[in-house]
């Protein structure tokens, strides 16, 4: 009888115990996530693998080197938030560098996001060979290298440059401006270019998107009463490409906010009183030149929380498109 | 009077293959986009007319646009002085082939096979991996340089091809855009493909892969245009492993009496990634013409 009875209670204690019955649980579950997706988890491997050793372990690195002083001779040293306090407090020319930035990305990110779209979608109007040819037509200024050193030329300070001589010749000026070495008109022209520069992986992407929307949705629509381009461009078109303006949203908003190349090669670096600093350029001037290699990290991990931010709003504001 | 008929036939057939457009708005926009072209395709005309150009025109200022006398005088230099390398050319040629097509092969299968589960499935962990993916492309890549390099040299990566291989294989930008290209293939026609017994690999290589045949095009554009001006940069130092355009960029670096050969050389970098963009643009359209497999 005793038996049985600690036989049962042993029974119902096992069995009760929350504990071990969850523990047998999740065993279960992972043994069966990995059976029932076994096949997705081989097919991201590789590149799981390759982005968690290249990309994501190189990140981390970075953000908690932001917390410590290293100039890339000795062992890094922990400074705890040092870095950041010193940064947002106590330097101006990073504040100038900030607003410079986004000044530059509120202007450049929008219009040229609406540029890539607006030329994908009217190249993709046109019949098969001249799209093709016009693809690269507008593609040209970001397959070309360093391209921009054209308006280099354009903008040159003497009277040489292109256009210094028209204006003086059409007699606006009389004597040439100085475009790179004054505050006003640095800013302007790094943006003219930056929209210049901007047909690039997002056109592309567009192009593509526009390519692959099933065309009896268009008949579909025509019957449903859709009259004119436009209606098809806010009914059809833009929900079918909700996808890629997405990804065209992400592609713009780091491009504009990471610019530097242009800003160095064309304002010069540093620019003059700095009106043509971006922080890039500023994080290039710790990371590159004094190799302070703990702050370049800050201002890095600064940048990637703005630029987080601005495509959480953007992504919530795209949501809505075509609904 | 036959042509006049013939016109009109060719108009009327194309009014019915593009309803809802007017003519008035199209050739509005068709000037608009001539005139932004215009101004975009600009510095491809001067880098080609540069290459044409003698001596005493480049160093002309102001710089002219279009070449006056042209030449082949810079070609001829630059083919001397390649003759002369110590390394024969073809190796470096060799070495940007074999990168190239590798990388741009690599990336659009490793890239394109990770994409699809995370676009079309719900797993544990999917939605984390696409997160972090997203926003790492959000980080500046100066200053992960040195942790890159320090986990490259612990793997033995340094100063072989795989230093550019491997990271460009593991481009975020290639898996976001066929992630976001995937997201769109009709989950039924999965479906049904799995009712008679695909795997998933099956699925993704004779599903998924040519209905997103415009998307992973476009990747190889991009992959093909940042591998084919790769230098090496700090991670390849041997002289027999190097690049073209290194060995170009060294060949440029040795001054203004160079300059002739330096348009020389940009206009040889470009016509191979020209001529696969321009390619790979029309196999584009042609695909997309003739398949409409879709829902």
């Amino acid at each position: 009888m005793s038996n049985i009875g600690t036989s049962i209670k042993n029974n119902r204690i096992f069995s009760i115990s929350p504990f071990a019955k969850k523990k047998k649980r999740e065993k279960q579950s992972l043994l069966s996530i990995w059976q029932q997706h076994k096949e997705k988890y081989i097919m991201i491997a590789p590149f799981a693998l390759i982005f968690i050793c290249f990309t994501l372990v190189p990140i981390v690195v970075s953000i908690v080197i932001s917390f410590t002083s290293f100039n890339m001779l000795e062992f890094p040293k922990w400074v705890g938030l040092d870095n950041y306090i010193n940064l947002l407090v106590y330097d101006d020319v990073f504040l100038i560098a900030v607003k410079n930035t986004l000044f530059f990305a509120l202007i450049t990110g929008p219009i040229s996001y609406i540029m890539c779209f607006v030329f994908s979608w009217l190249i993709n109007e046109l019949p098969p060979k001249v799209r093709a040819v016009m693809t690269l037509v507008f593609y040209a200024p970001s397959i070309s290298g360093n391209a921009y050193m054209i308006w280099k030329l354009l903008f040159s300070s003497d009277m040489y440059g292109y256009m210094n001589a028209w204006l003086m010749k059409f007699g606006f000026i009389k004597e040439p401006i100085l475009w790179f070495e004054s505050k006003q008109y640095i800013m302007p022209i790094l943006i003219i270019v930056q929209l210049w520069l901007s047909l690039g992986v997002s056109f592309l992407s567009f192009i593509a998107g526009l390519q692959s929307i099933d065309k009896t949705m268009y008949e579909a629509a025509r019957i449903d009463g859709v009259k004119n381009r436009w209606q098809e461009l806010w009914y059809i078109t833009l929900p079918a490409m909700k996808q890629h303006l997405m990804f065209g949203a992400v592609m713009q908003i780091t491009s504009s906010l990471s610019v530097s190349g242009i800003s160095m090669e064309l304002a010069g670096f540093p620019s003059v009183e700095y009106a043509g600093h971006t922080i890039l350029t500023h994080l290039h001037d710790y990371g590159n030149i004094r190799y302070e290699m703990g702050y370049a990290s800050a201002i890095a991990t600064i940048l990637f929380f703005i630029m987080m931010f601005s495509n959480i709003i953007v992504q919530k504001f795209l949501r809505r498109v075509g609904e | 009077m036959r042509i006049v008929q013939h016109i009109r036939k060719a108009y009327a057939s194309r009014r019915i293959k593009r309803p809802n457009r007017n003519l008035a708005v199209d050739i509005i926009l068709t000037i608009f986009l001539g005139s932004f072209g215009l101004f975009s395709i600009l510095p491809l005309v001067f880098i080609i007319s540069n290459a044409f150009k003698p001596l005493n025109e480049i160093f002309l200022f102001p710089p002219k646009l279009f070449v006056q006398n042209p030449t082949l005088d810079n070609f001829r230099d630059l083919f001397t002085i390649i003759g002369n390398s110590w390394i024969p050319f073809s190796r470096y040629i060799f070495n940007t082939v074999f990168l190239t097509l590798l990388g741009t092969a690599g990336t659009v299968l490793i890239g394109s096979m990770a994409a699809f589960p995370l676009a079309k499935y719900e797993f544990p962990g999917s939605k984390v991996m696409s997160n972090m993916i997203v926003y790492s492309l959000m980080f500046s890549s100066s200053v992960t340089g040195i942790p890159n390099y320090i986990i490259m040299s612990k793997l033995g990566m340094i100063d072989t091809y795989w230093s550019v291989v491997i990271p460009a294989i593991g481009s975020t930008l290639g898996l976001f855009l066929m992630k976001n290209n995937m997201v769109s293939i009709p989950m039924s026609l999965i479906e049904s493909a799995k009712m008679d017994g695909a795997s998933e690999y099956r699925i993704f290589f004779s599903i998924a892969m040519p209905l997103c045949k415009p998307a992973w095009i476009t990747l190889i554009i991009f992959s093909f245009q940042s591998l084919w001006g790769a230098t090496g940069g700090s991670f390849i130092y041997s002289e027999k492993l190097k690049p073209v355009s290194y060995a170009l960029s060294q060949i440029v670096s040795a001054g203004v009496v160079r300059t002739g050969v330096a348009s020389a050389v940009s206009l040889i970098m470009l016509i191979v990634p020209i001529t696969v963009f321009i390619i790979s643009q029309s196999n584009v359209i042609e695909t997309m013409a003739s398949s409409g497999i879709k829902e």
